[in-house]
């Protein structure tokens, strides 16, 4: 049995709205399960609408939130083994990237005074000489290099410059993973693309995997081998990211895809459209039936289980795949 | 309807004045949907706020000017930069961007519709005949009537936006201005804007101007567009023909960086990045990310001129043919 990278069991995170006695619960991450493998990097891309747990599982997969149920495994280490849990060796194995780069960066300090930073306090390097090698080297594989950033404060940079520092920071440890929240949301169009080709690149000249958190689908399609897509803290699909979005199963999915502004290809038909209910969190069955074209009396009674098929894994009573590709 | 008229403007800054439009000519026609396009700070902003006329400092104008004209209700109107003011909210109306935080999130939508609701068209009602009104135009866009009793802060982000909408809508104005109507929205939620936008539009056969720097969303409402680059228009024309056949060497670059869905090619950004609006490069502002910039790009600013019938370029070599290897990338 291959080792895998990160394994994600069954994690469940409940925040509670409002006060003690009279708060509510909101499940924010229900019940997910997802995987790496370790020989292989890999870009999983993670997507779905505000509020629908992207970034709370990030902080959970980052430590900066402790699941309440299930359990996260990183390189055969469990979260939950609190007496083997290492922080150094885990903030070398594991990197964020955020999403505004202008907020990540503090405008009074020194840019690279985040790289000397990551690489001393860290114990990558000795001296501040042989950290500027360090720095100097990945920076210039995000096309920049240490002469251009020395000295300079985040405002003398653009959007785009600052967030491939951020990049280039984050790989100054080697990590095995790096975990990237909306990394191009704040990027220009033109932008974009070089920030988006860059991830591919990094991903086999370090041999790390990318967990490319977004709701912009059209990048996810040029980046990503894997994609899981999340409502209301659910996942709900899960496979190859080709595969699900030439060919959504989950009719919430489909919308999805089909909502992307394209170029080349005008929208015709109507939408439901959906409006955010605190509620829709607690529902026992489908969370998605109020919503779904299809949903019919089974999905309003009980909440459906996570089938597979072939390669992918939907939770949803009627996919839009065939059955007969229904792995036994 | 509104007709822009070499128009220039500057904001004031320590450093001296930063150019941020310059010599805009253009005209946004009646009944149709309009867009802009460009990277952040090229001036889509600042150029919605000339037209809606909310010159305040630093921002000023150098010259030029803004004409809105047209007919309501049989009666001709028209009102130049300055006195834009005076017919706001019944011939136009702005969507300002991040929509969802300008309502006051502590008083109940119907006060605030009221408030926003002038004297003279509400000719002597009482409130509840006015709100009476307001639930009926909520009902034709779909809107559940009993939003006006709840606060802003009750309300998704999407639903503060269809109703700032209906609140910009309400009085049927000729021009419709919407800044970045859908940036904040994930896709579901956007697509269901646009498509009340669109519909708005189509019933009102009134004039929507639309911002935003989402390709995507150009492509799937505006009629017409431009797209500006460094504070000018790079390019301007009907929107099915710009992506089909960019001239501008930027929106070439532009449009064949765009990821699509169902396509994974490799695609490549545009190099460098966009110029400093506080020390402009003399000559084409695009030239030192142009591929085929030569010694005249970098010296003599070129000139937005009409290169086919409806179709604006500034490009010193637009509609030579020259450029069109490029073409091959967005394709």
């Amino acid at each position: 049995m291959t080792q895998k990278l990160l394994e994600v069991k069954n994690v469940t995170k409940i925040f509670r709205i409002g006060g003690l006695i009279r708060g509510k619960k909101l499940v924010a991450v229900d019940d997910v399960s997802l995987e790496i493998e370790q020989d292989k990097p890999v870009i999983l891309s993670i997507v779905g609408e505000s509020g629908c747990g992207k970034s709370t599982l990030c902080k959970m997969l980052l430590r900066i939130h402790k699941p309440e149920m299930g359990d996260i495994v990183l390189s055969g280490s469990s979260y939950a083994d609190k007496k083997n849990y290492d922080p150094t060796r885990f903030r070398l194995d594991v990197q964020p990237i955020f999403q505004n780069p202008y907020e990540a960066f503090s405008a009074r300090k020194r840019v690279d005074s985040y790289l000397y930073n990551t690489a001393l306090r860290l114990g990558i390097a000795k001296s501040r000489k042989e950290a500027d090698k360090r720095i100097d080297e990945v920076l210039q594989s995000v096309g920049m290099s240490l002469a251009v950033v020395k000295g300079k404060y985040p405002t003398q940079f653009s959007g785009g410059e600052l967030q491939r520092i951020s990049i280039a920071r984050a790989l100054i440890t080697r990590p095995k993973l790096i975990i990237a929240d909306e990394p191009v949301s704040a990027v220009d169009a033109s932008l974009k693309m070089n920030i988006v080709n860059l991830f591919k690149e990094l991903k086999d000249k370090y041999n790390v995997s990318f967990i490319y958190v977004t709701h912009d689908l059209s990048t996810a399609y040029y980046v990503s081998d894997y994609m899981a897509t999340l409502y209301r803290g659910s996942l709900i699909e899960y496979g190859p990211a080709k595969e699900i979005m030439d060919n959504p199963a989950h009719p919430y999915t489909e919308l999805l895809v089909n909502a992307v502004p394209r170029v080349g290809e005008k929208w015709n038909q109507e939408l439901v459209m959906p409006d955010m209910e605190e509620k829709e969190y607690a529902i026992t069955y489908c969370k998605f039936a109020p919503r779904c074209p299809y949903a019919t009396d089974i999905c309003r009674q009980t909440r459906p289980d996570m089938r597979e098929f072939g390669s992918r894994k939907v939770l949803c009573y009627h996919p839009l795949v065939s059955t007969e590709e229904e792995a036994v | 309807m509104l007709k822009v008229e070499n128009l220039s403007t500057s904001y004031k800054t320590i450093d001296g004045d930063v150019q941020v439009l310059q010599n805009l000519n253009f005209e946004i026609f009646e009944n149709e949907i309009f867009g802009i396009a460009g990277e952040s700070g090229c001036g889509k902003t600042t150029l919605l706020k000339v037209l809606y006329d909310i010159i305040e400092f630093p921002l000023q104008i150098e010259q030029g000017r803004v004409v809105l004209s047209g007919e309501k209700n049989g009666k001709s109107f028209s009102y130049e930069s300055g006195r834009i003011r005076d017919a706001w909210w019944k011939n136009i109306s702005y969507v300002p961007q991040a929509a969802q935080s300008v309502l006051n999130p502590i008083t109940r939508l119907k006060s605030q519709f009221l408030d926003s609701i002038p004297e003279e068209d509400r000719k002597n009602e009482t409130d509840e005949e006015t709100l009476e009104r307001v639930s009926n135009y909520l009902e034709e866009l779909s809107l559940s009537p009993d939003l006006l009793e709840a606060f802003p802060f009750q309300l998704s982000g999407g639903m503060r936006q269809r109703v700032i909408i209906a609140l910009a809508t309400f009085m049927a104005p000729n021009v419709v201005l919407a800044d970045e109507p859908t940036t904040a929205l994930d896709v579901v939620v956007q697509r269901g804007i646009l498509m009340m936008l669109m519909r708005l539009q189509q019933e009102l056969k009134n004039t929507l101007v639309v911002v935003s720097h989402d390709m995507g969303v150009h492509y799937q409402i505006t009629k017409r567009m431009g797209i500006m680059y460094s504070g000018s228009f790079a390019e301007l024309g009907r929107t099915d023909e710009i992506f089909e056949d960019p001239i501008h060497p930027y929106t070439q670059m532009l449009i064949g960086a765009l990821p699509r869905v169902g396509d994974s090619r490799q695609r490549v950004g545009i190099p460098g990045r966009p110029p400093a609006l506080t020390n402009p490069p003399p000559g084409c502002r695009f030239a030192p990310r142009c591929p085929h910039a030569v010694k005249r790009c970098t010296e003599e600013v070129p000139e937005f001129r009409e290169v086919r019938p409806g179709r604006f370029a500034a490009c010193h070599f637009a509609g030579e043919g020259e450029l069109d290897d490029t073409k091959a990338v967005g394709s």
